[in-house]
């Protein structure tokens, strides 16, 4: 599939309706999405054929761009219902399997090194500290291949120490550095958008 | 959600001491037709829990599958494999919840 059309589907997919102030919920627009998994599958090979998890996975994004993909198989973990439904009425109309389960991430232990690559666009722990950390550490016990995440700019010295040093990262890497529009969905945003300089991460567990 | 995802999940709530296999709380289940990929299969078989891939199977209406673990032999059996796939990918638990052994703490699945 072009990049192209990857966005194209992504543009379309249903976002949230409500969001969800203390769960960070905004979504991962298409540009960002579309760039993010096309990378990982044509620059690193980890989605066509692959166990896919996409942790917090909202409505569904960056899982359904895994399967549209080839991902042999995908998860989506969140922890909101409502993200949930809008997740499972996407996957339907595009008819992408997609297994989804409600749960906190850290709730869940994975076992028998299933999964492959796990894809995430965490909270970035503004409103619950190291809610970022939390997800990361996860993921790169969850994943056997690779991780790809976002993370703000600001935080990139503290994300690869902690990654390289605390979790046993074998490698992170910064592949692009994105901006990200973060829309006016909370009252606390005083700005139509708050544009954020975010970073795309691969790290290796 | 298919099994796969129920054989390789457990309960990490707090307190837990061992929260594998979680119990399958079956409200509604089909099965939806997945491509059938034996290279996929072989490469899961040797990361199956298979007593706990058997007993959600069951719970979920099928029991074609053999009790005993069976050995890495029978992955060229075509007929083997065909009912490895169905249990693993076909069956769709479409309505219900997974639920941690020791809690009763509820992790709901949905559709898709
Ligand atoms: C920034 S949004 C990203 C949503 C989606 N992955 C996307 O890319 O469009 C973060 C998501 O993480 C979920 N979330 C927050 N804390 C969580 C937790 N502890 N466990 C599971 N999901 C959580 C939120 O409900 C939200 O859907």
């Amino acid at each position: 599939m072009k990049l192209k059309q990857l966005e194209g589907y992504l543009g379309n997919l249903e976002q949230f309706c409500n969001p969800k102030v203390e769960l960070e919920q905004y979504p991962t627009g298409p540009h960002i999405a579309s760039r993010m998994l096309y990378t990982a599958e044509n620059s690193f090979g980890d989605i066509g054929g692959k166990v896919v998890a996409d942790f917090g996975c909202g409505c569904g994004t960056l899982g359904v761009a895994a399967a549209l993909l080839g991902a042999e198989y995908v998860m989506g973990i969140d922890i909101d219902s409502q993200s949930l439904e809008i997740a499972s009425l996407n996957a339907e109309d595009l008819e992408l399997d997609m297994n989804l389960i409600q749960c906190d991430i850290s709730n869940l232990a994975w076992r028998g090194n299933v999964v492959d690559t796990v894809v995430m666009n965490p909270p970035f722990g503004t409103r619950k500290k190291g809610a970022d950390m939390d997800f990361l550490f996860k993921a790169l016990k969850v994943a056997s291949e690779a991780v790809y995440s976002l993370h703000k700019t600001t935080t990139r010295a503290h994300v690869k120490r902690t990654a390289l040093q605390d979790f046993n990262a074998r490698s992170a890497e910064v592949l692009c550095e994105l901006r990200f529009d973060v829309p006016q969905l909370y009252k606390f945003h005083k700005k139509k958008e708050v544009d954020i300089a975010v970073d795309l991460w691969r790290f290796v567990p | 959600m298919r099994l796969l995802t129920h054989n390789m999940l457990s309960s990490n709530i707090k307190g837990v001491s061992n929260g594998f296999p979680l119990r399958l709380d079956v409200e509604n289940s089909v099965s939806k037709e997945v491509e059938f990929n034996p290279d996929f299969l072989r490469n899961m078989f040797s990361k199956i829990d298979w007593k706990a891939l058997v007993d959600a199977a069951r719970s979920m209406g099928y029991a074609e599958l053999p009790e005993e673990a069976p050995d890495s032999s029978m992955l060229d059996s075509d007929e083997f494999l065909k009912k490895f796939h169905h249990a693993l990918l076909e069956l769709h638990l479409d309505e219900g919840a997974l639920i941690c052994p020791e809690t009763g703490r509820r992790f709901p699945v949905n559709k898709a």
